[in-house]
């Protein structure tokens, strides 16, 4: 912003249309589709608050997404129904997408990555931030943060492929 | 591990596509909750809604002290908003609720069953002499009409006919206080916030109510 120009901040209304979309994304990959919606309105609601001290032409996607990563931290804590880090998740059933279409097998995905991954996978993908921006929220630096997003898709790709081969053979096999 | 590219972030973005099931539904549920919650934890500084008319699509704005902007589709919404963001405050959500008497009261307005509108307003858009003027408008009983003249005169100012006309010009509250009964001295109808077409068909309403 130049000096001496004055950026007006755009009605809140026009901040939940237009990035209500991304930070529901980024709810459900860090927490999981069920707890994803309590997360968003905590997360909408305290920008809402906050709104009026927000300066004037910041990064309005950056500062929703540090806040929804402090408010799914927050139901973590709060000992949501599914927890966020666990190295071994129970298996699950999402009521989510159709089976065999590879939805449910990507949640599940989703939902088996370590904490880290799933938060740099969700902050630097589905929110577009920088992995410089990725580590100041995840702590550490911007190179780890890369490599927990890297290793995430990797994982992710994985656990799809085997899902996907698993549904080939058990469609012929008939069981 | 030696050095690996970053994934395409394009293909990553659609293998993650499953995240947007019932995206759009959700969204506007959790937009209704988010109005809700404002509401109840007195952070929404302005509500508004939009609703049909037979002068357009009029926008209904109230704070928590009243009804604060009645505006025409000629004004443009957004800039409307926009507005209200820069002067009362950016915390402003479509949220239905707040508006439901003046939209109701409007709609009877439209059909010829009220003559008169018992909403509370909130006049914190205008100030001095432009206030004076707005508060002496609902005077002009339904169905009749009051110069620029005659009104600077009930206003306490007879000099003041342009800041009349100013003042209806700039009325934050069209409709519920109004301006479009305030017509020139020589009967033509003079300009209107909303266009003269607007005017005319409004004024023709309260003729034949």
């Amino acid at each position: 912003m130049k000096p001496g120009q004055m950026v007006n901040k755009k009605p809140f209304e026009a901040v939940v249309r237009e990035q209500g979309a991304t930070v529901l994304r980024v709810c459900r990959a860090v927490l999981g589709v069920h707890d994803a919606d309590d997360a968003w309105s905590d997360t909408f609601l305290a920008a809402l608050q906050a709104y009026p001290t927000l300066p004037a032409g910041a990064n309005v996607e950056a500062w929703l997404v540090t806040i929804a990563h402090r408010k799914c931290i927050d139901h973590v804590r709060a000992g949501s129904r599914r927890a966020l880090p666990v190295d071994h998740p129970p298996e699950q059933h999402s009521s989510l997408g159709i089976p065999g279409d590879g939805h449910e097998e990507l949640l599940d995905a989703v939902t088996s990555l370590p904490p880290k991954q799933r938060q740099a996978v969700a902050y630097h993908y589905l929110a577009g931030l920088p992995y410089n921006d990725v580590a100041a929220l995840l702590g550490g630096t911007a190179e780890a943060a890369r490599r927990a997003g890297a290793d995430g898709v990797r994982s992710l790709r994985s656990a799809l492929a085997a899902h996907q081969s698993l549904a080939h053979t058990s469609s012929k096999g008939d069981i | 591990m030696t050095l690996e590219l970053s994934p395409d972030h394009a293909e990553v973005v659609s293998l993650l596509h499953p995240l947007d099931a019932g995206l759009e539904p959700a969204i506007a549920s959790l937009h209704a909750r988010l109005a809700r919650d404002a509401q109840l934890t007195h952070t929404l500084d302005i509500a508004y809604r939009v609703v049909d008319s037979p002068v357009g699509k009029l926008l209904l704005a109230a704070t928590d002290r009243g009804i604060v902007r009645v505006a025409f589709e000629l004004e443009d919404h957004d800039s409307v908003l926009q507005l209200l963001a820069n002067t009362v405050s950016p915390r402003i959500l479509q949220a239905p609720a707040r508006l439901d008497d003046a939209a109701r009261e409007l709609d009877e307005y439209f059909t010829g069953t009220r003559t008169e509108f018992d909403l509370t307003l909130d006049f914190r858009l205008c100030r001095g002499f432009r206030l004076n003027v707005l508060r002496h408008l609902p005077r002009i009983p339904y169905g009749s009409t009051a110069s620029y003249a005659q009104v600077a005169q009930a206003a306490g100012s007879p000099n003041a006919v342009r800041a009349v006309g100013t003042a209806c010009a700039t009325n934050p509250l069209p409709l519920i206080v109004p301006c479009h009964r305030v017509v020139k001295s020589d009967g033509s109808f003079g300009g209107y916030l909303g266009g003269s077409e607007a005017k005319r068909a409004l004024l023709r309403l309260e003729a034949a109510a």
